[in-house]
């Protein structure tokens, strides 16, 4: 049971956060807290909860389920409600709806399992195909031999079929609950999946009933001609202080709770605004409480100073955002930044755009693309010609267009002008060789450009810039060339 | 069948006589729950369908005819979803089958547009239906024409008087005519046209137009017989379904009980506050399903501390059922994302719900965080990227062209899916949102 569990939350892992490797020790922390609750009181949920009685349901089994739900009472007592007993019908469908990480498969799996109730839970992200979705369903409710009538590639009626006919041998005497996680990935399979499984009940003849969780609302679900409404449900998100109560749950053993639940207060101060995702929560103060807890481990403070605590935490917190939160180093590689701080103070591993390297000509390409890109084709002579007469200053700078051009995006250029910039910002002669053409293809391989239009106009064809104004920013600086000066936007 | 299930629970029953009044409840209540909830989840089928008398008379009569006089026959019924085409159709075939004769030699086959997606696996659910895969050995499970060829045999060879009417009914209907050539559609019709074996073909759609879907050849052979259930109830109607549908049954084991239950459903329909409830319901849709949800929403707070229905569980549910599911998905957004949100509404005032990118966003958004804002600190660019991509990703703002097309990913042109006022709502009902961000949305032009 307990190794079940895990797995399955491994699964969940897997499909939303690439590094798995840091979690793996605390997996099932992640979908729930595991452990004692401490100071765990909700009069009011408690009383639904407790209210219902499920017949062959010990009280003590309830208390158990209390616990390992912390903060979903009012919503695990409205879905037993909706479940009721287990020989009563069940509503054929159930769409519950809420943001990530708020606990939906955790109450409905865990209710299942708590309560043995024939269920199967499948995953949306694990079934590239419809067959492997009924082939687990099949798997899981009936065993292995019902699985085994499905024909190769089944359709909804072989599935349909074949529930029938098993269903025949092993009547229901309980509500049969098929789970679909993350169910808007039905929308992309066969159109006539969802409206089916919806409506499973009546086609199957049975007491089952589906249940998909999604993070996006059913409105965008409803098919053209319209389907079966589900019952929808909503799983409301954490509050600030729910988010502690959980996240305070997995505290250290070396430390004492009190001073665990202050750092959590210091890392939802930080990160609150940005990110409500518990999981990602999770994931950074498990990160960072080391780094907290390092002025007590060498002795500079003593636990209640929480004032020198949070000086010392707070700046790795906010570099924190800009990095890992973002997912631009791993968990492995922030350990080791955090290793090393001393020795290299500078801030690396912002991005992997900032250290890519490239031939000096093509970083001129580049710098001239981008002034194609962004700069309008009039004011070129502006910009590029030596002597360019008497221009009137005012009706150069009467900008005609509303916003800028790097709100509205680059702009296609042509071949020619792309060169002609070229010629005229890069110091030395060059001649126009195969190898510079080369090196624009190349910077098209390497998106840094991209072709617009078909790949077949050998003559003249036309580039967009792909790049970004800070990636640009570090590329003339590299080459010393003030590309402010050239941009008509900053003038 | 409820009196048996009765009698099996006796024993239990008088084992709680001698236990105290709340257990008593408990197990009525079970009861309860079990007949209601019959009705609700498994739409259990009424005695006789309500309402569409003169729709089921002409349905009835019209199966009768082939069932007893062999004439073939098709008929379409059209109605919303909801509006009771399938029990219909069960309920005059529950009626026909009554009758000994029908029942010995009507066979029936169901077809549904949502399992059947080709004509290919329509033809082997037919022969399955009609038990017919082992006439022939494995030849019926041949190809498609083969197969065709063979069914088609099998329903010329028949004639009007001595062959058993066959009944297909086709649910989702408007789903068929999507098949290759409307072959399956054009031979039904065809052989409900022609003497051949009686048929009947009984389409359930909910498109008003699904005539137009039909291929010229397969429409001059349909007899253009349609049924349509469009609810005319009025609303004292609507009130006594509702009354009906929450009314336990005469056969009830505890008639004290059952008097009592359907007095305070009575009693219910009386209140003012249930009235005004019903009548909203009534106005946005007044078909039986959204009704039956209402009512199971309703049915789940019952228990025994509160074993009767009150006004306060039929506003509940209401409350639960009609809750705006955009405005709880952005109830849960961060103030980073709902920021993003409020300057993606200015853009949309002034540019007059023109498309934006994330730049322009994002511009709005630094323009805030330099002039008017206090509390909200300045947040990096590829932060603030990754709280739009979240908004995304919860589909609360769409690429315009489906994002195909290869331009990076900031000036992607994108569309607000919400409106001006589920914005300003979402935002008065945001816990602790900061007053410089509301001052921020409430201002004209950012």
């Amino acid at each position: 049971m307990e190794l079940r569990t895990t797995n399955i939350c491994m699964k969940n892992f897997k499909s939303r956060l690439p590094d798995v490797t840091f979690y793996s020790r605390e997996s099932e922390a992640a979908c729930g807290p595991r452990g004692s609750v401490v100071g765990f009181s909700g009069s009011v949920s408690e009383k639904m909860l407790s209210g219902l009685h499920y017949p062959g349901c010990p009280e003590a089994r309830l208390r158990s389920l209390r616990e390992k739900l912390p903060c979903r009472e009012v919503q695990a007592g409205t879905l037993l409600a909706i479940m009721g007993e287990p020989e009563q019908y069940c509503y054929p469908s159930i769409f519950i709806y809420g943001h990530r990480a708020t606990g939906k498969s955790h109450v409905i799996l865990t209710l299942l399992k708590e309560l043995e109730l024939p269920h199967a839970a499948v995953s949306c992200v694990e079934c590239v195909s419809a067959g492997l979705l009924f082939e687990q369903t099949l798997l899981a409710l009936f065993g292995a031999d019902s699985a085994a009538l499905l024909p190769r590639l089944p359709s909804l009626s072989d599935f349909v079929r074949v529930y029938r006919q098993v269903c025949a041998q092993q009547p229901a005497k309980q509500t049969r609950y098929i789970v679909l996680e993350r169910a808007e990935l039905l929308r992309d399979m066969e159109a006539n999946l969802l409206p089916g499984l919806l409506r499973l009940q009546e086609l199957v003849d049975d007491n089952v009933a589906v249940i998909l969780l999604s993070e996006i609302v059913w409105d965008k679900f409803r098919p053209n001609t319209g389907c079966f409404e589900p019952l929808l449900l909503h799983f409301p998100d954490y509050t600030k202080a729910e988010l502690l109560q959980i996240l305070s749950l997995d505290s250290n053993p070396s430390y004492t709770p009190e001073l665990y639940s202050s750092y959590i207060n210091i890392l939802l101060g930080v990160f609150y605004s940005v990110c409500r995702d518990l999981r990602e929560l999770r994931h950074l103060a498990a990160l960072n409480f080391s780094k907290f807890c390092e002025p007590l481990e060498k002795g500079e403070a003593k636990e209640g100073n929480t004032h020198k605590l949070w000086r010392n935490i707070e700046p790795h917190l906010k570099r924190a955002m800009q990095t890992v939160y973002l997912r631009e180093v791993s968990s492995v590689q922030w350990g080791q930044q955090q290793m090393d701080e001393k020795e290299a103070t500078a801030l690396r591993g912002l991005s992997a755009l900032a250290h890519v390297e490239l031939p000096y000509y093509s970083k001129f390409l580049l710098i001239a693309a981008y002034l194609a890109s962004y700069n309008p084709a009039r004011t070129d002579r502006r910009f590029f010609v030596k002597h360019h007469g008497k221009m009137k200053k005012t009706s150069f700078l009467k900008k005609h267009e509303k916003t800028s051009n790097h709100l509205l995006g680059p702009k296609p250029f042509p071949l020619d002008r792309l060169l002609a910039i070229f010629y005229s910002v890069v110091d030395s002669r060059v001649a126009p060789t195969a190898s510079v053409f080369s090196q624009i293809s190349s910077l098209v391989t390497l998106q840094l450009l991209t072709q617009v239009g078909h790949d077949d106009q050998l003559d003249t064809p036309k580039y967009k810039c792909a790049v970004s104004l800070d990636f640009i920013l570090a590329i003339s600086r590299t080459v010393s060339f003030d590309i402010v000066r050239y941009l008509y936007d900053f003038i | 069948a409820d009196g048996r299930k009765w009698k099996n629970n006796l024993p239990i029953l008088c084992d709680i006589f001698e236990f105290n009044y709340e257990k008593l409840t408990f197990h009525l209540l079970l009861q309860v729950q079990r007949i209601l909830r019959e009705r609700f989840c498994h739409q259990r089928l009424p005695d006789r369908p309500v309402g569409l008398e003169s729709q089921y008379k002409h349905l009835l009569e019209l199966l009768r005819r082939t069932a007893v006089h062999g004439e073939s026959n098709s008929v379409l019924i059209v109605g919303p979803r909801g509006a009771g085409k399938t029990m219909l159709l069960r309920c005059a075939l529950r009626e026909l089958l009554e009758l000994q004769e029908v029942k010995q030699n009507v066979l029936q086959v169901h077809l549904s547009g949502l399992l059947q997606t080709d004509d290919r696996i329509a033809l082997k659910e037919i022969t399955r239906q009609l038990h017919l895969e082992n006439v022939v050995g494995d030849k019926v499970f041949g190809s498609f024409a083969e197969n065709l060829v063979f069914l088609l045999e099998a329903l010329k060879r028949g004639d009007k008087s001595s062959s058993r009417p066959v009944f297909f009914i086709l649910e989702e209907f408007d789903l068929f005519a999507h098949h290759k050539n409307q072959t399956l559609l054009y031979n039904l019709l065809d052989v409900s046209q022609s003497a051949q074996a009686p048929v009947a073909v009984v389409g359930l759609t909910c498109r008003l137009d699904v005539l137009e879907l039909l291929e010229k050849r397969v429409k001059s052979r349909f007899s253009h017989r349609q049924i349509h259930l469009l609810s005319c109830m009025s609303f004292c109607q609507y009130l006594d379904a509702f009354r009906s549908e929450l009314a336990l049954p005469d056969d009830f084991p505890d008639s004290k009980f059952s008097q009592e239950w359907n007095l305070n459903v009575s009693e219910l329909c009386e209140e003012k506050s249930v009235q005004e409830i019903l009548q909203k319901h009534f106005n946005s849709c007044k078909d039986f399903r959204s009704l039956h949800l209402l009512l199971l929403l309703a049915l789940t707070r019952v228990s025994v501390s509160n074993p009767t229905l009150r006004a306060v569980d039929i506003l509940e549910a209401s409350r639960m059922s009609s809750a705006d599911s955009k405005a709880n998905i952005l109830h849960g957004l961060s103030v980073l994302e709902l920021c993003l949100i409020i300057a993606m509404k200015h853009l949309n005032d002034i540019y007059e719900g023109e498309p934006f990118n994330f730049q322009m966003v994002h511009n709005e958004f630094k323009k805030f965080i330099q002039r008017k804002s206090h509390s909200i600190h300045n947040f990096e660019k590829p932060v603030v990227i990754k709280a739009f991509e979240h908004l995304l990703q919860l589909e609360l703002i769409r690429p315009v062209d489906g994002g195909v097309c290869k331009v990076q990913r900031e000036y992607q042109l994108m569309r607000l899916m919400l409106d001006h006022t589920q914005v300003m709502e979402a935002l008065q009902r945001y816990p602790q949102c900061p007053t410089d961000v509301k001052q921020w949305a409430i201002s004209a032009f950012g």
